[in-house]
């Protein structure tokens, strides 16, 4: 940055040269129009993730003694998640929940129709991504209960189609029910990305590949995986991030039965705010800022790589 | 996976080979020819049933695509018109009767209302103070912008509504904005800003400065600038980033339901999931109209933002 005072910044209307602050803001009034964001952004994001840190070190809990007076407890929260069944159980479900609805299912569901539909156009391919658009875009609180609705033990679609009268998919298969339904929720990310991304590759590229006698695998892997590479890692790494965030299963199964579906951000809610363990509830709130954080650094950095190599 | 029928713009290997038999030469004889003849035949043959395979194999998939995705929402499309709802999506014995027990319920139209507020409030600070925000990042030199900018977008994407439930309720507490609409408002404010500067500075950063020049020439102010040239110039981008806050906000069930205590300032987001989670038996009349009425603006809005721009961006990071 230019730090010479001697600069004229308000009186420069030759304009071409430097900053070209072509309405004479000047740097005052400049950061006085960035303060307003910035300060709900601290407020709101900065001093939230920062405050998460402090409270995962205190015993602090949402009614009693240790309410008004939170102690200090060092790493206590810490080694007590290490020792906890319920966080560990909390853990690989959370792993089973992002692998996968994210990484294989949403990842694969949405490149197969991607794929599939790279060459058409017209009613069919409009009407499949509509659909899987509107799973998307729809409320959450919406298509939980329409997922409740077909999933019904008595009533739902699912078991009168499939003649499995009785069957309580939610209670039965908690875990499979959400993993499907998260992957209905959030295929069209991927649909939408790889189609954008099989823009990219040409298709004599593929022609010439398949007058040389590849089958379809190989073509996906030697001609148009090659070229989708950072469209791939873009995507796993964003939607991981999504899925890893999700609250929606929670409207689905409320962490039930018997913590079957308790992933990370519903085991937060449950320890914090319907047990009233802040503290131990922070700890674990912390845990994933960091894994949010190396997800988002990769992905930053993808992102400069990628800039640098257009540049 | 099965390959697409996509051939009519280049011959395929089954075309090639007839070709190639055809133009050897005349050399070997006759009984060879014939042979060959026959040969591409069968591979003709052969790809031929390949090819149809391939078409069963893409059939059948986008068949099963097409169930998958359409079988829960049946029922978002029927239920609502059914005299007597179930919770099995079934031809209808048409009605509007539902309708009506939709706007008897004291909850349902005024959470509706709620959800404008907290979308609309959302919408028009989150607008206001990226467009001041991004104009100033965009045209001023202010030190450390290109680091701030970077920061901003890696803190939105890490410190989600569901990682930072714990310190958002405490600093709600504190602030005494427990139940309290602004307190939902800011918080959601706070968490689209990053995206929504980043956005609009591209977007300012895309547009010429001249005119800004030539009506400071002619002595006009920094603000009447602002507001008469740089606001009517970036209004598409304006226009996006307010409905993309909208419909973050719309859609929104965590904030609120973690913020917010009494039923009467509950958003149609938290009021839906109370239908079928509080009080024995769920109202399905309500519960699909309130369902079909509170999705119809996100599909506005998305229709909006996608004839538009597309989807280019979702979430807290920019594609």
């Amino acid at each position: 940055m230019n730090g010479s005072k001697g600069r004229p910044l308000a009186g420069a209307p030759a304009g071409r040269t430097g900053g070209s602050d072509a309405a004479g803001l000047g740097r005052r009034r400049a950061a006085g129009f960035v303060a307003p964001a910035m300060l709900l952004i601290v407020a709101f994001l900065l001093f939230p993730a920062l405050w998460t840190v402090y409270l995962g070190l205190t015993d602090y809990q949402l009614t009693g003694f240790a309410a008004a007076n939170p102690q200090v407890v060092g790493l206590e929260n810490y080694d007590r998640a290490l020792g906890d069944d319920r966080f560990s159980n909390s853990l690989v479900l959370t792993l089973q929940f992002v692998l996968g609805s994210a990484v294989l299912g949403q990842a694969v569901l949405g490149f197969a129709i991607a794929w599939l539909m790279r060459n058409r156009v017209g009613a069919l391919r409009r009407t499949v991504e509509a659909l899987v658009l509107l799973a998307w875009i729809l409320p959450s609180s919406v298509i939980t209960f329409l997922w409740i609705a077909l999933l019904d033990r008595d009533g739902g679609t699912l078991n009168a189609l499939l003649n499995t009268p009785g069957t309580a998919w939610l209670l039965e298969y908690p875990m499979a029910s959400i993993i499907v339904f998260n992957i209905w929720k959030g295929a069209a990310f991927s649909m939408m990305l790889y189609a954008a991304a099989l823009g990219n590759v040409p298709p004599s590229h593929l022609e010439t590949a398949r007058l040389a006698g590849a089958g379809t695998f190989q073509q996906l892997r030697d001609v148009v995986f090659p070229r989708i590479k950072g469209h791939v890692l873009t995507n796993l790494l964003l939607i991981s991030l999504w899925t890893f965030n999700d609250f929606t299963p929670f409207l689905l199964t409320a962490g039930g039965p018997e913590n079957r579906t308790e992933i990370m951000p519903v085991f937060i809610y449950r320890i914090a705010l319907e047990s009233g363990e802040l503290g131990f509830g922070a700890a674990i709130s912390v845990l994933m800022l960091l894994i949010n954080l190396v997800i988002a650094l990769v992905y930053m950095r993808l992102l400069r790589q990628r800039k640098d190599a257009s540049a | 996976m099965t390959p697409p029928p996509d051939h009519a713009a280049v011959p395929s290997a089954s075309d090639a080979a007839p070709v190639a038999v055809a133009t050897a030469p005349a050399g070997p004889p006759p009984s060879d020819t014939e042979h060959r003849r026959r040969e591409a035949q069968r591979a003709a043959g052969r790809e031929g049933a390949r090819r149809t395979v391939a078409q069963i194999g893409f059939y059948t998939f986008v068949s099963l695509v097409l169930a998958f995705f359409s079988l829960p929402l049946l029922w978002l499309a029927v239920a609502p018109f059914d005299a007597n709802p179930g919770l099995s999506a079934s031809l209808p014995e048409f009605t509007l009767q539902n309708f009506q027990v939709l706007w008897d319920n004291p909850y349902a139209m005024r959470s509706l209302g709620n959800s404008v507020i907290l979308a609309g409030g959302t919408g028009l600070l989150v607008v206001t103070f990226a467009a001041l925000a991004a104009y100033a990042l965009s045209r001023v030199r202010l030190p450390g912008r290109d680091m701030l900018l970077y920061v901003l977008l890696l803190l939105s994407s890490i410190v989600t509504g569901t990682a930072a439930m714990v310190p958002l309720f405490n600093l709600a507490t504190e602030l005494r904005l427990i139940d309290s609409q602004l307190g939902v408002i800011l918080v959601l404010s706070g968490g689209l800003l990053p995206s929504a500067i980043f956005i609009l500075k591209d977007f300012m950063d895309g547009t010429p400065r001249s005119y800004e020049e030539s009506a400071r020439v002619f002595g006009a102010s920094p603000f009447q600038i602002m507001r008469d040239i740089v606001v009517p110039v970036v209004r598409p981008g304006l226009a996006t980033i307010g409905v993309w806050s909208v419909a973050q906000v719309w859609g929104n069930f965590l904030i609120p339901f973690l913020l917010l205590r009494s039923p009467d300032q509950y958003p149609a987001a938290v009021v839906m999931y109370t239908f079928y989670t509080e009080g024995g038996q769920a109202n399905l009349a309500l519960i699909s109209t309130f369902s079909l009425l509170y999705s119809v603006p996100v599909i506005l809005m998305f229709l909006f933002v996608s004839s538009r721009y597309g989807f280019r961006f979702h979430g807290g990071i920019k594609r």
